[in-house]
């Protein structure tokens, strides 16, 4: 790589006519593009949240690639076999919005295989039932679109742009998770059975996907005053109560959790208590699958080095005999 | 003027990798989405491929799933050149205090028909 004074790492961490213009363009709610200046901070906070977040799709891949050969029925190996290509590609739009913020893709990449780089906790869940794959488009993406949604809108124009994307993409996820859980829930007793010990068990793992209360969460006061995250954890977190309350009626299903009630003086759902200890060892590298996934990453990454090689290969064999590297 | 693609990596080398440097990164390359005819191609997003034919691939895969085109442009990130962003002021002011460039401007003429 060739750098120069105005790639986006190279700029000079002091510049005040380029820190009045960050400042304003936020006051502004208007959007900060790659090559602007930004403070180090707002890029380094921007690089681990985006890389984060494109290191979960791509180990979000696993849990469900699992069951595709395990799928009751060809339309629901295709549909799922859709879903999965979809995290793949939102794993890329992540990582391309990260780039743009200076660090190669290939770091990022190493930085999750040596385990350094954090994914979302709920991956590390085992997944034990064809009904878990519905609780999880259910549940796991219905938070994840929770929580995406306002990233549309993220002062960073494009890690937006990349949400958008995405959202649009999700939806399908969720609908897909909760016709799965509907037609188990109007199956036969042990199926209805198998779709509620599968919401019983993702619920609470995915309410702690907005992560640790307010109090407990030191980035995210930044995070909103630069306006990348809109909403707090726990605003997002009793947004998406009150989305499955309603649903849950719905399925014909129960939450596992007597505590669910609409504080009519706050306006917010309240839920009952989480495990936070369980939710900190997870994400320590602790849970139960943490081992499993990385190692799973690792592997699919070394082998697949030869597709790389061949490709690269091939590309360079190309630019020889064509004299370009391009389109005929 | 300075070099750089809108994606901000300026890095990208030009597509040359071969079987020795297999490690090396691939280039960047940015990916425009034509949605129908008669429209024109629109920034979709960007990715790594090792040469162009693989970049229009994998941008079809990736950015046209559910049917967001009917035409494909690739282009190297390296071969964008972008305005200064440092020049900003000076490169767009003109436009500034010249209303009369827009129909708007003219009153006089309001309530005159097939004007």
């Amino acid at each position: 790589m060739t750098t120069t004074v105005t790639t986006p790492e190279g700029r000079a961490d002091h510049d005040a006519d380029g820190e009045r213009l960050f400042d304003e363009l936020i006051a502004r709610d208007s959007r900060i593009e790659p090559r602007d200046w930004m403070p180090a901070d707002y890029r380094r906070a921007l690089t681990r949240q985006i890389s984060q977040h494109a290191h979960s799709e791509i180990i979000g891949m696993q849990p469900e690639a699992n069951w595709i050969t395990r799928a009751p029925s060809l339309k629901r190996k295709a549909v799922l076999m859709a879903k999965v290509q979809d995290e793949a590609g939102h794993g890329l739009y992540l990582y391309s919005a990260a780039e743009t913020l200076g660090t190669p893709r290939d770091r990022m990449t190493e930085d999750l295989i040596a385990g350094k780089a954090r994914y979302s906790s709920i991956f590390n869940y085992p997944v034990l039932t064809w009904a878990d794959i519905g609780a999880i488009g259910w549940l796991v993406d219905g938070a994840a679109i929770c929580n995406q949604v306002p990233l549309c809108r993220a002062s960073y124009g494009p890690y937006g742009r990349a949400m958008v994307r995405i959202c649009k993409e999700e939806s399908f996820h969720q609908r897909q998770g909760f016709e799965i859980l509907l037609e188990l829930a109007n199956g036969t007793p042990e199926q209805r059975a198998m779709a509620q010990d599968a919401v019983n068990r993702w619920y609470a793992p995915s309410l702690m996907m907005f992560g640790p209360p307010d109090e407990e969460s030191p980035n995210s006061q930044k995070s909103m005053e630069w306006k990348i995250k809109r909403f707090s954890n726990d605003e997002l977190r009793s947004r998406f109560v009150g989305m499955v309350v309603e649903q849950i009626r719905v399925l014909g299903l129960e939450l596992p959790d007597e505590d669910v009630r609409y504080d009519e003086e706050t306006g917010h759902w309240e839920h009952g208590p989480l495990d936070w200890n369980e939710f900190k060892e997870v994400l320590a590298g602790r849970g139960p699958c943490n081992a499993q996934r990385l190692e799973r990453r690792r592997e699919a990454h070394e082998e697949g080095a030869w597709v790389r090689e061949a490709a690269a290969a091939y590309a360079a064999k190309r630019a020889l005999t064509t004299g370009e590297g391009g389109l005929r | 003027m300075t070099g750089g693609s809108t994606t901000g990596d300026d890095g990208a080398t030009a597509p040359s990798t071969g079987p020795q440097e297999a490690r090396a990164a691939w280039p960047l390359w940015e990916v425009f989405v034509r949605s129908s005819r008669g429209l024109s191609h629109v920034h979709a997003g960007s990715l790594h491929a090792p040469d162009a034919e693989m970049a229009v691939r994998n941008a079809r895969d990736l950015y046209t799933r559910r049917n967001e085109g009917v035409s494909l442009w690739v282009v190297p990130a390296s071969s964008i050149i972008t305005s200064d962003p440092d020049a900003k002021d000076a490169f767009f002011e003109s436009p500034q205090g010249k209303d009369y460039r827009h129909a708007t401007y003219y009153t006089k003429s309001e309530g005159v028909k097939h004007l």
